[in-house]
């Protein structure tokens, strides 16, 4: 690469940093922070694009920038103060810069009339200095308490929870009983219920397998949100949830008795702290320490390129296995039996799995820039539609794998713009809901028991249930008698072409939905699931793999070959007595579990491994549940043993073969198929669901 | 490779020689990575009968042709004896099964002649050229068509 050309390269790579931090700096400058370090860094980062921009002589982009840092730099002197509308300038001027960059980088910069209108805003914006200049001394007497916290851990503080909590039918059917999740939560705290039984129907139509009744409860506890989630962990997707904070902790403490010598020592404590707090310029409430100091300790880097780490991971990858090959023999050739050989094996074991935690961990990445990307999704979308938006976020630093985080970009992006678009009402409908009238999409991620879980929720008008099912009736997705339970009437959401807008604006509603965002999480290895309450929004869980490195499967054999089945598709292994297998013809068979018959898919058949055959009396059955909610029985012959496989893809030497998800190597260094369940279920659905989606295939 | 080799300045190539059945082929030196003892290859569902699965080549998931197979002749039923030739198929890798390597030859490319016409039409796809030597026929096989056709689509 020539010189130059490296160095451009290394300009816009140092531009993105500096657009992150730009934009960081802006939300927390919105956020009330207006503490001078914060607006240094703002105007440092636009400072910096400017100076290498000149160096390329990227002149559209100087002059931009020029007048972006002009504003700032009279932020900075005091001459003007950020409120709010400013605020909102500066935002959509960092979006502007943005698009200036990526332009720049890819050769055409045209100054557009957008890239205009910021400039004439900041002209107005910086002309306009007297009417600051004035709002300038009222900001100057800004008051903030400062908070000093009394209440010292033997006086714990009590949060105040609403669970809002209805079981859906399948729920029941996983032996799961609601009675003993409120006793778990009773263990938290004090618990008060109240049972919503508005939904009973008459008996007449009472369906005894089905699930009617609704919860309220109310939690006072000194556990956290975590803790009380936790609760439901079993739980999760069967039931709709929502966990609400009526009453953080720190707002009215109960009144205790208290010790006064710990009262002392704790004014002697805070004391210089208050006096330090008090003397600088700008007193800042005690909430804000924390991300200070998380702002402060910036971990020292380095830039390595992915394939350096990739090839890190390949070879990490091939050690696992070849550790796994050499305890096998050695423990097989019967005369080692020696406890040091053993115990060294096993230390060996033991540092294979941490080098390649370690490396694993060099691939993850935190989530913040990703939801970083969506804070923009938010403020175009509000613009367009003159919604008034707030986007909160939370569990920013939760790492996942790189590719994950790459692939989740789309569909949330397409979720985000739901949400504000469809989800939540313009501003007079809410207030006239007794809502505020600034609408919250909420996006969080944090890890649950090996997978990372992102929620992006809105506090909006939820699903419109009739019209979801009356559209679904209309487009013949459903026949017109159907009784579907509000999970399911939800999922139809999911259906390909199904869009519930009734105009089609430019934002959503192209007819392409739901569906694709739910085949791009499926593509992922991930799930999808949604809950809605009418007149208090929607939630959408995705629950997605750490790393698309590895995966749990359990490994069966067909016909003398080894196959991993991914253990997320499993929802148990049947029982398999030939008097529960019917024939329907044609090599069609249907196994009844629990009287539900579910489709019977002999594997060996189905791949080719053996041909069809009539006889499926041995073997054992596999129940698994597809993507899109529809179970069927995969027949193998045996079982061997359940693992974590190493993903080693198929199309790199090979092609992409239909059934096959990937491959993998076992312990005894030979190759296996790991089964694409979807693909080789999908061609056989009978059910209505089922028959207008495409085979969902990972593009 | 092979089209440098068939430049018209006379330019010496070196083939790696192999046995299949009774008939010797040769590849480009330079398109081959290493050659290894046959190891069982885990089948690969719903592919042609010339590809007899992929084996595990340090980690990487290698599919292994059977070049008999491939070129219309008999199959192998391979032993520990046969040998696998790891080549470079553009950005892809695959492995030939053939029943021995015999040596390597330097060849100067005027000395390779036309795949002469009487050859199927399924030979002439992988023979670019035969080679005449001490009473020994041998073929230029080229590797650009070994693989199933639908990975050139995905390569595209």
């Amino acid at each position: 690469m020539d010189p130059m050309a490296e160095i451009r390269l290394t300009f816009f790579q140092e531009c993105e940093e500096q657009l992150t931090a730009l934009e960081n700096g802006l939300l927390s400058m919105q956020e009330g922070d207006s503490d001078s370090e914060t607006v240094n860094a703002v105007f440092r980062a636009v400072h910096s694009i400017k100076g290498g921009a000149g160096a390329f002589k990227l002149n559209a982009l100087v002059s931009f920038a020029h007048i972006f840092e002009t504003a700032l730099d009279r932020v900075r002197s005091g001459d003007l103060v950020p409120d709010s509308d400013a605020m909102k300038l500066f935002l959509r001027a960092a979006d502007a810069l943005a698009d200036l960059v990526s332009a720049s980088r890819d050769g055409g910069v045209e100054v557009t009339a957008p890239y205009l209108a910021i400039e004439e805003e900041f002209n107005a914006l910086i002309g306009g200095g007297g009417a600051a200049a004035e709002e300038d001394e009222f900001a100057g007497l800004e008051f903030r308490p400062i908070i000093t916290a009394f209440d010292e851990p033997p006086s714990p503080a009590r949060n105040v929870f609403t669970i809002r909590f209805r079981p859906l039918r399948e729920l029941f059917a996983k032996a799961n009983e609601p009675l003993a999740l409120f006793r778990e939560l009773a263990r938290l705290g004090t618990l008060t219920s109240a049972c919503d039984i508005k939904n009973l129907p008459f008996l007449d139509t009472f369906e005894p397998e089905d699930s009617y009744l609704s919860w309220e409860l109310r939690l006072e506890t000194e556990s956290q949100r975590a803790a009380v989630k936790e609760v439901f962990d079993f739980v999760e997707g069967d039931c709709d949830l929502a966990i609400e904070l009526a009453q953080p902790a720190t707002a009215t403490p109960p009144p205790q008795e208290m010790d006064i010598t710990a009262i002392l020592r704790k004014v002697r404590e805070e004391a210089p702290a208050i006096a330090a707090a008090a003397a600088a310029a700008a007193p800042q409430p005690e909430a804000d320490a924390a991300p200070k100091a998380a702002k402060a300790a910036v971990q020292p880097t380095i830039r390595v390129d992915l394939d350096r780490v990739d090839r890190l991971i390949n070879l990490v990858g091939e050690l696992v296995i070849n550790q796994a090959m050499l305890t096998q023999r050695v423990l097989h050739s019967s005369h080692v039996r020696d406890r040091e050989v053993t115990s060294s094996l096993e230390e060996l074991e033991r540092l294979t799995r941490e080098i390649q935690e370690s490396v694993m961990a060099i691939r993850a990445q935190p989530v913040r820039p990703l939801f970083q990307r969506m804070s923009r999704i938010v403020r175009e979308v509000a613009d367009a539609t003159s919604k008034d938006v707030r986007l909160r976020t939370e569990g920013e630093a939760t790492e996942v794998d790189k590719t994950v985080v790459e692939l989740l970009a789309d569909p949330l992006t397409h979720m985000i713009r739901n949400a504000v678009d469809h989800g939540l009402e313009g501003p007079e409908q809410r207030v006239a809901a007794g809502k505020p009238p600034e609408g919250t999409v909420k996006l969080a991620a944090a890890h649950r028991s090996g997978r990372v879980i992102i929620e992006v929720s809105d506090d909006g008008q939820g699903i419109n249930r009739p019209r979801v099912l009356q559209k679904a009736i209309a487009n013949g997705l459903v026949p017109p008698d159907a009784q579907l339970s509000d999970s399911e009437i939800d999922n139809l959401l999911f259906l390909p072409g199904f869009s519930t807008a009734s105009t089609v604006s430019n934002i959503s509603g192209r007819g392409v939905g739901m569906d694709v965002v739910k085949r791009s999480i499926q593509a992922l290895g991930g799930r999808i699931s949604i809950s809605s309450a009418p007149g208090q929004g929607s939630t959408f869980t995705l629950s997605l793999p750490l790393t698309l490195a590895v995966l749990d499967g359990i490994v069966v054999t067909v016909d003398e070959q080894v196959f991993v089945i991914p253990l997320t598709a499993i929802v148990e292994t049947v029982k398999h007595e030939p008097s529960r297998i019917h024939h329907l013809g044609d090599h069609s068979f249907v196994l009844r579990v629990r009287d539900v018959l579910v489709p019977l898919i002999d594997v060996g058949a189905e791949l080719g491994v053996r041909g069809p055959t009539s006889d499926l009396r041995s073997g054992v059955a596999i129940l698994i549940e597809t993507a899109n909610g529809t179970r069927s029985a995969l027949l193998v012959d045996n079982i061997q043993d359940q693992r974590q496989v190493v993903i080693k893809s198929l199309e790199t030497n090979y092609m992409r073969v239909d059934g096959i998800a990937a491959a993998t190597i076992l312990g005894d260094g030979r190759v296996a198929m790991i089964l694409d369940v979807d693909a080789l279920v999908g061609p056989r659905h009978h059910d209505w669901v089922a028959a207008e989606t495409p085979l969902a295939k990972a593009s | 490779m092979i089209e440098k080799s068939l430049n018209p300045q006379s330019r010496e190539a070196e083939f790696v020689a192999f046995r299949s059945g009774s008939l010797e082929f040769c590849i480009n030196i330079m398109s081959v990575r290493e050659i290894r003892g046959w190891t069982p290859a885990t089948a690969i569902p719903r592919a042609p009968s010339y590809i007899r699965g992929v084996i595990n080549l340090r980690g990487v998931v290698l599919p292994i042709v059977d070049l008999g197979v491939r070129l219309g002749l008999p199959g192998t039923e391979p032993t520990a004896r046969h040998v696998i030739i790891v080549a470079q198929v553009g950005e892809r890798a695959a492995g030939l099964l053939v029943d021995s390597v015999s040596d390597i030859l330097s060849v100067e490319d005027t000395s390779i002649q036309p795949t002469p016409d009487v050859a199927s039409q399924l030979a002439r796809m992988f023979v670019r050229g035969v080679i005449a030597m001490d009473g020994r026929m041998i073929s230029v096989i080229t590797m650009d068509n070994v693989l199933p056709a639908g990975m050139d689509l995905e390569a595209a």
